[in-house]
């Protein structure tokens, strides 16, 4: 049955290709039917596969489906084909799974949108791509999909492309993940020539032979990839700023599926990451924790609904990373799937407020939602006690997996990770609580102005962009439950957060149904940790309570308002990490990522400064030979002959 | 040599009638095809007047390029006959291989494109002549000549005619003074860098006694050379040639101007056809005669080509021409073959032959979407203009966006494919640097790509009142064209990378 699995990613096509075609002519509501079917199918088409995976005999659970020889490359041959494998399977499951659920609800976000079948045009060939990064059975695949979802990424965030905010925050986007990617083909070219092979399989079986220098090369290039795709330090800015887009794409691409092709990469090359030196996990370990903590503490501060999720994203995927560091690849999968749950339910239910708020994204002026708002107001609670740790939801099983490995990696560095991992633990508890209060709890601030003094946090791109465009009209508001379309897809996520630990229980062995299914892929390179049931115990516990007390402080702060609300300007300003990156600009290390937003704003309007200013003053020279005249280009013509002629000349006699 | 020798001798009683060398007409017929349909069309069009008269020109020159490469289908099954195999022929002059046939055929459909493109413009600007198709067609001849010379003085005729051909092009917006001065710009850099290059196979001629290639080859394989400052400096002046013809930095300088200045359309066939061309001559000198002294010549490309693809990317950037910006990105992409020269190994050459035939399709589209928003008098280039486009011509966004893409290297295009061949070849050859850099620089340059995109769809059109553009029908097809081939290529590579794979370029001997 395993065979079936070109249907996964051919499904999604065909309905990017007839949506192209004849999106216009479909309309609204067909269009977004027409894809939903598509993405419910390839989710079929998934479970058949899965079931055959499961029929089959552990060890051979690994099928590669080769559709055509693909291009030859010197001696070699690069085939186009799918691997089905334990893997590829579960995040394909998750992918159209969730996927399918954010187009449902899509049709109702999307009521009355202008473009309303392009949205889902540009949704199914995210779909599509996304299984093309997961499903690949070599790197190069791997690749096309790679680019794929970032550049689908990059057309939603600008999908109402009239808007400037929006333009910026995608080009953002597609600069820093080209940085990443940069690393990735880099990887890819290595491989190639110390291996001679981009395939899985064979890399997975030559890992071995590597010499360790090029093994952690190939790693931390790939690691390099993964920090743009899944938003880390340092390539993490991009990701606040995706959030202008629509929120059902926020839900998809920002926190479900395409930052999470980072992680599922590192899973995938474990041989690699192994073959190389010890330090080189290492290095993602600590870049996936301090990310997992400063994301944390910029979530506080965050005013924009939509932001607080995305730090969150980045925070929950910095703990993700710590466990692929650790040798937990089993934890780092469990914890994307719960997480693509609860994620994909928190922007969905943030979505539903703001198009139940007319537009608004600011949680001051929210408040004592859940009276009017009681399915959003339930399923956002489960997402919030699922992210925030509180047993029995999902995510506290999965985060207390992460943790449990960090402890286990020994020496201090193992409780070093281990210490921030929990501190961050308790920030995301605070904040995700302080969301929940602010936005559901209290009394409605609906028609409050802003204090102008807190203005600059959602004035930097959040706020122009989101929602069902034309009635955020702050006249009068009145919040009302969204459509059966919407709240179908939270009903539906909010019980998958609630129960989402039962794939991977601690409890007995025999209970690690996801550790034992991912056994063929990432066995013979997790990490097998040493430590007391009790200890185990006290640790999970550990992390129980102080879920509890970063929701009691939170209480304290936003619901009682015992204590005054602690929100430092530096963390509303996200360490002035974006702004610090926009002020040196001119620097040539930085050029490629915010430089962009800054060169566009300089060159693109035209004004004859910014980089303009940059090629005059460093370039004069450079500008006097472009001078229009003949006779200096004939000049520099001379001077390259000179310079040619001197080369072989002092060849001859050196 | 043999006439010389001759001389030197006292004349014998009843002269042996001189021995012409043995000509292979058949292996001319891409040639004989194009140079007769330039012919044809000149004299034709003295007869024929009619003012639909520029359709038939159009139709005519693309009937002459695909002539062309109908002619070249038989030549190519002979060279990849196991028992036949390339041949040389004009007594060694000209060269028949699977590369020269392979380029024929790149340079023919960058006729048939730049005519497409070329015939709505006529009619827009009023300037309905056929000289453009007879010089694109003539040019094409020299161009040709060049990816088959075997001969120093054969590739030096053939540059000429290319070039001259192309300088007229140039200048042939008869009322735009820019054009004009585009024109004699090219002319007068062009005529001072084909001294240099002559000057250069004067010097081979001095240190090898001989400008045919075969020949040269086997005197390095034969001789010990002590001395080989005259090779040298000769070499050294070649590649001042051929490297203007490319554009390879610091050899650049004329390309921003005349792309700016010249009509659009012309520009098609410059950055295709005449690139194509330059490089088919680049290769044949230095990857095939002077194989001997690859590490000699080896480290000035790689010099060459860093510059050329950082000096593209990076002032690509900072244009607001939209022509000037694809100047400089054909510069990069010059940049980009020169790093599969670079690698001086058939791979190499294979990646560079996949590279100048994606590149042709995609500059040309390029082009030629830009010659169509130019609108009448070819004025508008501005990046303002481009603002707003996918609102009022959402078909014509979408192809530029493409082409864009490709350019950039994004996956699903030829553009991707044509980059990683050629860092997959410098990779192997053990040009890790080089490949670095080449990488370095597409980053660089897919901000100057996706400017151009954000311009198309984002913003008002700053002129609300400016009139819907037409697409006219002949370059619709071009159009059509250049993007089946991307994205054909881009999904399927196969078939044009294992053509180029059987079109490696060799010097055989006359057969």
């Amino acid at each position: 049955m395993t065979d079936v699995v070109w249907l996964i990613p051919a499904l999604p096509l065909a309905g990017f290709l007839v949506l192209l075609v004849a999106g216009r002519r479909l309309g609204e509501p067909g269009a977004g039917w027409l894809a939903t079917a598509a993405c419910g199918g390839s989710f079929l088409a998934t479970l058949v596969v899965y079931a055959g995976l499961l029929g089959e005999e552990e060890h051979s659970r690994s099928s590669v489906t080769t559709l055509f020889e693909w291009m030859p490359v010197g001696d070699l041959q690069v085939d186009v084909g799918f691997l089905a494998d334990p893997l590829s399977i579960a995040m394909a499951l998750f992918i159209t799974g969730v996927g399918t659920l954010i187009h449902l609800y899509s049709i109702g976000y999307m009521h009355g949108d202008a473009d309303f079948p392009k949205f889902f045009v540009y949704l199914n060939l995210f779909v599509f791509s996304m299984l093309l990064l997961v499903l690949g059975s070599n790197l190069l695949v791997t690749f096309v999909g790679w680019e794929g979802v970032g550049l689908c990424s990059y057309l939603l965030i600008s999908f109402w492309f009239t808007d400037e905010a929006n333009a910026s925050a995608g080009k953002k986007a597609f600069v820093t993940n080209r940085v990443g990617d940069w690393g990735f083909l880099l990887a890819i070219f290595l491989a190639f020539a110390t291996l001679g092979t981009v395939d899985y399989g064979e890399l997975a079986a030559g890992a071995g032979e590597l010499a360790g220098v090029t093994a952690t090369a190939i790693a931390l290039l790939l690691f390099l990839g993964a920090t743009g795709k899944s938003a880390q330090i340092p390539l993490y800015i991009w990701l606040p700023d995706a959030m202008a887009g629509p929120t059902p794409v926020s839900a998809l691409i920002h926190a479900a599926t395409m930052v999470t092709g980072g992680v599922f990469l590192m899973t995938r090359v474990n041989p690699i990451l192994a073959a190389g030196y010890d330090w080189a996990p290492d290095v993602i370990a600590w870049v996936g924790v301090v990310t997992a903590f400063v994301a944390a503490t910029i979530a506080v501060a965050q005013n924009d609904i939509k932001k607080v999720l995305a730090y969150s994203t980045i925070s929950q995927l910095g703990y993700m990373f710590l466990a692929v560091g650790v040798g937990a690849y089993v934890a780092a999968v469990f914890h994307m799937i719960t997480h693509a749950f609860f994620k994909a339910l928190l922007f969905l239910g943030s979505g539903s407020v703001i198009h139940g708020m007319g537009g608004e994204q600011d949680m001051r002026r929210m408040g004592g939602l859940r009276k009017v708002m009681p399915v959003t107001a339930a399923t956002f609670i489960v997402g919030w006690l699922a992210i925030a740790g509180v047993p029995p939801f999902s995510g506290f099983f999965s985060k207390d997996e992460i943790l449990l490995y960090a402890w286990g990696s020994g020496g201090a560095q193992g409780r070093a990770l281990w210490a921030i991992g929990l501190v961050t633990a308790l920030l995301t508890a605070y904040y995700m609580s302080r969301q929940v209060f602010m936005v559901f709890f209290g009394e409605p601030r609906w028609d409050e102005p802003v204090a102008a003094s807190a203005g600059a946090a959602a004035a930097d791109g959040g706020e122009a962009g989101d929602g069902t465009a034309g009635e955020a009209g702050h006249a009068e508001v009145r919040p009302h439950e969204s459509p059966w379309q919407m709240t179908v897809p939270l009903v539906v996520l909010a019980v998958l957060s609630a129960v989402g630990e039962v794939i991977n229980l601690p409890f007995t062995d025999d209970l690690h149904f996801l550790e034992r299914w991912l056994h063929p892929v990432v066995g013979a390179n997790e990490a097998h940790i040493d430590v007391a049931t009790g200890t185990k115990w006290a640790l999970a516990v550990g992390a129980a309570v102080l879920a509890l007390v970063g929701i009691l402080v939170a209480a304290a702060v936003y619901l009682r308002r015992r204590v005054r609300a602690v929100e430092p300007s530096v963390l509303a300003h996200a360490w002035y990490y974006d702004e610090a990156i926009t002020r040196f600009a001119g620097g040539p290390g930085t050029r490629f990522f915010e430089a962009v937003a800054w060169f566009d704003a300089h060159v693109v309007d035209g004004a004859v400064n910014g980089v303009a200013a940059l090629v005059r003053t460093g370039g004069r020279r450079l500008r006097a030979v472009q001078s229009g005249f003949v006779r200096s280009y004939a000049l520099g013509i001379s001077a390259g002959v000179v310079v040619l002629l001197g080369y072989f000349i002092a060849r001859l006699y050196v | 040599m043999a006439v010389f020798g001759s001389l030197s001798q006292p004349l014998p009683a009843d002269p042996t009638p001189v021995e012409t060398p043995s000509v292979d007409w058949a292996a001319a017929a891409p040639l004989l095809v194009l140079v007769g349909g330039a012919l044809v069309l000149m004299l034709w069009s003295s007869f024929v007047r009619s003012r639909r008269a520029t359709h038939l020109y159009t139709a005519f020159t693309c009937l002459v390029a695909v002539g062309a490469i109908g002619a070249v289908v038989p030549l190519w099954r002979e060279v990849q006959d196991a028992d036949r195999g390339p041949f040389s022929t004009f007594g060694g002059a000209v060269g028949v291989d699977g590369f020269s046939l392979f380029m024929t055929v790149v340079i023919a459909v960058a006729v048939a494109l730049a005519a497409l493109f070329i015939d709505d413009y006529l009619r827009r600007e009023q300037l309905e002549s056929v000289e453009p198709f007879v010089l694109v067609l003539l040019s094409a001849a020299g161009g040709v000549i060049m990816s088959q010379a075997n001969d120093l003085i054969v590739l030096f005729l053939g540059l000429e005619i290319l070039s001259i051909a192309v300088y007229v092009l140039a200048a042939s917006h008869r009322r735009r003074v820019t054009s004009q001065e585009a024109g004699v710009k090219y002319f007068v850099l062009g005529a001072f860098s084909s001294a240099f290059f002559l000057y250069g196979i004067a010097l081979v001629y001095g240190g090898t006694g001989t400008t045919n290639l075969i020949e040269i080859l086997e005197y390095f394989s034969t001789t010990v050379v002590t001395d080989d400052g005259l090779v040298l400096a000769g070499l050294a002046l070649m590649l001042v040639g051929l490297g203007f013809k490319v554009a390879a930095v610091p050899f650049h300088f004329w390309t921003p101007d005349v792309y700016q200045g010249s009509p659009t359309p012309m520009v098609t066939w410059m950055a295709s056809g005449v690139k194509a061309a330059g490089f088919a001559g680049l290769i044949r000198v230095l990857v095939l005669a002077f194989d001997a002294y690859a590490v000699d010549w080896q480290p000035i490309v790689f010099a060459l080509a860093v510059a050329t693809l950082f000096v593209g990317a990076v002032l690509a950037v900072v244009q607001t021409d939209v022509k000037r910006m694809m100047a400089y990105s054909s510069i990069n992409h010059a940049g980009f073959v020169l790093v599969g020269v670079q690698a001086a190994t058939d791979q190499g050459v294979e990646a560079a032959l996949f590279y100048l035939a994606a590149y042709t399709f995609l500059i040309a589209g390029t082009f030629g979407v830009i010659t169509l928003v130019g609108r009448r008098g070819d004025g508008h280039h501005r990046l303002d203009d481009y603002r707003g486009l996918a609102r009022t011509q959402p078909g014509l966004a979408l192809v530029l966006t493409l082409f864009l893409l490709a350019q950039a290297g994004v996956p699903l295009t030829s553009g991707f494919f044509a980059k990683f061949y050629v860092i997959v070849a410098a990779v192997d050859a053990g040009s890790t640097v080089l490949a670095v850099v080449a990488m370095l620089s597409s980053v660089i340059s897919a901000y100057l790509y996706l400017r151009i995109t954000v311009s198309l769809y984002m913003s008002d059109p700053t002129e609300e009142g400016a009139p819907r553009l037409r697409v006219p029908v002949a370059a619709g097809i071009a159009l059509a064209l250049c993007v089946a081939v991307t994205l054909v290529a881009g999904v399927w590579p196969g078939s044009i990378a294992e053509t180029a794979r059987d079109a490696v370029p060799v010097l055989a001997a006359v057969g």
